[in-house]
């Protein structure tokens, strides 16, 4: 016997969750596995669909229009535009609280660094802060968050040439919190509005935040913060804060660990879950039985090995970061199906000198058929009931064009739902 | 040209050991320790153990998983007299952060580890806080006793003036209520039963009304712990007519503690006491085809996970990759799917359970599990209330000073329980369901109390 499903999704990051979710909405019995945690923590919660095409030209206005001019080999060309505009329509049906929907326009958010990043979907907690708004930004900094140097930002943005004044100022944030709080402190403490003892007296923290910020305030229309504002409350945080400010208030989304990733990973488990999705994460999927046909896969705990089956697979484990892709001195390789991964033999040429040059391995990943199937060096299918998404695919360097969401929500989609209609 | 491309030595980058014998160098010499270096080099820093610690999200004292794991195992490799940090204490041993570390760094094996040595070195034995942690961490020595007089205990337990003292005296909070203690141990009902002959017996029998060959090769050792036995024999007692319903020779054998508390208090002499008997006793019936079953889920991590991390006891690895959960078994080896669906609950147990799922079924990958096995089973309805930790950590909420952030971290499950339409809450860990009965009242089962209302004639 095994832990049996229709349908049965390997990765529970962006790819892996949208590939599950379309998969359980059109009735297949679904079940994703995913070893940790979602990376969907480690994600800034902006979705791009393509900021700058492969040749490095943009930041584009549409994303759509360039898609069909990518490479052939590129996951947009094996999808197609309409599946992608389907997949960004299912986003959009089940997470709340995002933005950008409204236009195939590229929106411009400004990061924790100071750039500007071009993406399509963004928290609504970020909307207040769109480079194409003509208000005067203040950027608010934490002493205790290194990560967010505010006064920078503010530089970075203004020499980009935004069309406002953007300052920046760095305070510390109120009560004792330790140096090295994290994330998750702030946003519960922000969350309930607890108490933090501001000069011998307690006070309700978002209202002793406010007034720190009010000092600095010089009749900028728009603040904003660290992305730390709140993570079940995260609206009401932002409203209390812009009614105490008199400014709209927005969040500038911050590199790992993310309160924006944590959101949306969130809220796409509790639309699994709706949709009747099952899922179990902690322990790898290893090992699987089966020629040309996967039969069921292993979860391995402990040395326990836990099978899995079912009759359509989805592989969506990440690229090289998330492990999906792997590599050691001899070769590039995919290690649960050992999937083909093209590469040269000789490593040395699997990337550049320069470190922001043009990497081979930024596009390793495995090649797949137009209907997402991996194929072996020959170009024939590996596996009948095996299907690909997300940056454990090849022939695109997400982090360049920035597409990565893009690319997952879509191959996901895609792949689900092909493997729904096959397993029914 | 830059210098990359051309090299000024004979050094060849792309062969660079060509026409040299290799020589392996013994950079770090034999240490019988477990050596932990790999774990912290693979530590990117991520911090995303920090954003899975519940205390850390309470606790201002509290520096987070990163540092009591990682940084804190640098330090002491550094500093000759680098003395652990006490807020090694605070750590309520959850094992969030396992769960969560993408890149496999073992980081409550390190918070053991320290936490151990913390104890060992740092800790004065003759601290009230020591002479708590290990009564508290022993708490199989004192329902061993208790067991003897049950009612007597359970009305001494909960004596109020009893309660004063106990809290002033030792910091063993008096705003909970002892659990109680049943007037038949597990054990002895087990043995009224027939143990483990009995236990054949049925399972042939059933067996046979199932179809399966009489002879089938269905055997499993149970795990109880101590909570079963001494306090919820009805979980134990479902555990044994679940198996035999399905065809399973049930045995029972000598058994100790886990050592889950002993891990969280540091006790690591005491656990490996402990270890010793479960593993031995384990071991043996593995080598003769048994599989080991717990029905708390820290048990089974204990024995699956913390023991092959911690003790080098023979046997270890074989039991380690023999234990199971007790619902996880199941759905592993039958139809339980199957069974489920062709039956109905109605009764008393016809309820919307509220559904903790206890911090140490993650890493097993189990705390989905009650929900989706039951989303299936009629006149039922099991809501996950969410991924929060219930705050208790075993002994954690029982100490005085412990008391308030235990309560704060519960607080967020507390509300998703009073959310349900039912009044009955649902985990598989007997401490989990301490807190959540202590903080919304409600009556707590455990999932395997309802699958043998839905499948046990």
């Amino acid at each position: 016997m095994a832990i049996e499903s229709d349908v049965l999704v390997i990765g529970g990051g962006l790819a892996g969750l949208t590939s599950a979710l379309a998969s359980a909405r059109v009735g297949a019995d679904t079940r994703l596995v995913s070893y940790k945690q979602s990376t969907l923590r480690n994600a800034s919660g902006l979705v791009d669909v393509l900021g700058y095409t492969p040749a490095g030209e943009g930041p584009l206005t549409d994303p759509y229009a360039a898609i069909p001019s990518l490479p052939t080999e590129h996951p947009y060309r094996t999808v197609g535009v309409e599946r992608i505009r389907e997949a960004l329509s299912l986003f959009d049906e089940v997470v709340p609280n995002y933005r950008g929907g409204h236009t195939d326009t590229n929106a411009l958010v400004p990061t924790h660094g100071g750039t500007i990043k071009p993406t399509a979907r963004y928290p609504a907690g970020a909307s207040a802060g769109l480079a194409s708004d003509g208000r005067d930004v203040l950027l608010v900094g934490l002493e205790s968050m290194v990560d967010f140097d505010a006064p920078h930002a503010a530089a970075h943005l203004e020499a980009a040439g935004v069309p406002f004044d953007v300052r920046g100022v760095t305070i510390r944030f109120p009560g004792d919190l330790r140096a090295d709080a994290k994330v998750t402190r702030y946003a519960k403490l922000l969350d309930t509005n607890g108490d933090v003892a501001v000069r011998g007296r307690n006070r309700p923290v978002r209202e002793a935040l406010a007034e720190r910020v009010n000092a600095e305030l010089d009749g900028e229309a728009r603040v904003g913060f660290p992305a730390i504002l709140g993570d079940d409350d995260t609206a009401g945080v932002r409203a209390a804060l812009s009614d105490a400010l008199g400014a709209a208030v927005f969040e500038v989304p911050m590199g790992p660990p993310s309160l924006p990733g944590l959101r949306l990973e969130d809220a796409l488990f509790d639309a699994l879950d709706r949709a009747g999705g099952r899922f179990e994460t902690g322990n790898p999927v290893v090992d699987s039985d089966g020629e040309g046909r996967i039969e069921r896969v292993y979860i391995e705990k402990n040395g326990a090995r836990i099978p899995n089956s079912a009759d359509q697979y989805v592989l969506a484990t990440g690229g090289l970061v998330g492990k999906g892709v792997d590599s050691d001195r001899g070769r590039v390789y995919e290690p649960i199906f050992d999937c083909h991964v093209p590469h040269a033999d000789d490593r040395y040429e699997w990337f550049e000198g320069e470190a922001f040059g043009d990497h081979d391995f930024a596009r390793f990943g495995v090649r797949t058929d137009e209907d997402l199937r991996p194929v072996g060096g020959d170009g024939s299918v590996e596996f009948d009931n095996l299907r690909a998404a997300g940056s454990v695919l090849g022939g695109y360097d997400f982090a360049a064009e920035k597409s990565g969401s893009g690319v997952s929500i879509s191959t996901g989609y895609a792949a689900g739902r092909r493997a729904a209609q096959e397993a029914q | 040209m830059s210098d990359a491309e051309r090299p000024p030595t004979e050094f060849e980058p792309a062969e660079p050991n060509t026409g040299e014998e290799f020589e392996p160098v013994d950079v770090f010499p034999d240490s019988t320790d477990f050596d932990l270096r790999p774990g912290a080099d693979s530590c990117y820093k991520c911090s995303t153990c920090d954003t899975n610690c519940p205390v850390a999200e309470v606790d201002d004292d509290f520096p987070g998983p990163k540092f009591q794991g990682p940084e804190q195992w640098r330090l002491k490799q550094n500093e000759e007299d680098y003395e652990v940090d006490d807020s090694v204490m605070d750590c309520s041993n959850c094992m969030r952060c396992d769960n969560a570390c993408p890149s496999g760094v073992p980081l409550s094996q390190m918070h053991n580890t320290a936490r151990g040595e913390y104890v060992e070195n740092q800790m004065s034995k003759l601290s009230v806080e020591y002479i708590r942690n290990r009564i508290l961490a022993n708490y199989r020595t004192s329902a061993w006793f208790a067991s003897k007089v049950p009612r007597l205990a359970n009305a001494v337990m909960n004596f109020g003036p009893a309660r004063w003292v106990m809290e002033k005296t030792m910091g063993v909070t008096s705003e909970r209520e002892f659990p109680a203690f049943a007037t038949e141990t597990f054990r002895e009902w087990w043995d009224r039963q027939g143990a483990a002959g009995g236990s054949r017996e049925r399972a042939r029998e059933n067996r046979e009304r199932r179809g399966d060959p009489v002879d089938a090769d269905k055997k499993v050792a149970y795990f109880h712990g101590c909570y079963s036995n001494y306090n919820t024999p009805e979980v134990g007692k479902a555990m044994v007519r679940v198996y035999e319903h399905f065809g399973y020779e049930v045995v029972v054998p000598e058994q100790r503690c886990s050592g889950t508390p002993m891990f969280a208090n540091g006790m690591l002499t005491d656990a490996r006491r402990h270890a010793e008997v479960n593993v031995s006793s384990m071991a043996d019936l593995v080598e003769q085809g048994y599989d080991a079953i717990a029905s708390c889920t820290s048990c089974s991590m204990a024995l699956r996970q913390e023991y092959p991390e911690l003790f080098d006891i023979d046997g270890v690895e074989e039991v380690a990759a023999h234990t199971f959960e007790s619902v996880e078994y199941l759905r592993i080896h039958e139809d339980l799917r199957g069974a489920i669906d062709e039956t109905e609950i109605d009764g008393d147990l016809a309820e919307e359970f509220a559904y903790h799922a206890p911090c140490h079924a993650r890493n097993q990958g189990l705390n989905r599990q009650a929900v989706e096995l039951f989303g299936d089973l009629d006149g039922v309805d099991v809501e996950d209330v969410g991924d929060s930790c219930s705050g208790i950590s075993g002994t954690y909420g029982w100490k005085a000073e412990k008391y308030d952030k235990s309560m704060e971290i519960g607080e967020e499950m507390f509300e998703h329980m009073e959310d349900t339409d039912g009044e009955t809450g649902m985990t598989e860990c007997p401490t989990c369901a301490m807190q959540m009965e202590h903080g919304t009242g409600y009556e707590i089962r455990h999932p395997l109390e309802l699958l043998e209302a839905a499948v046990v004639e």
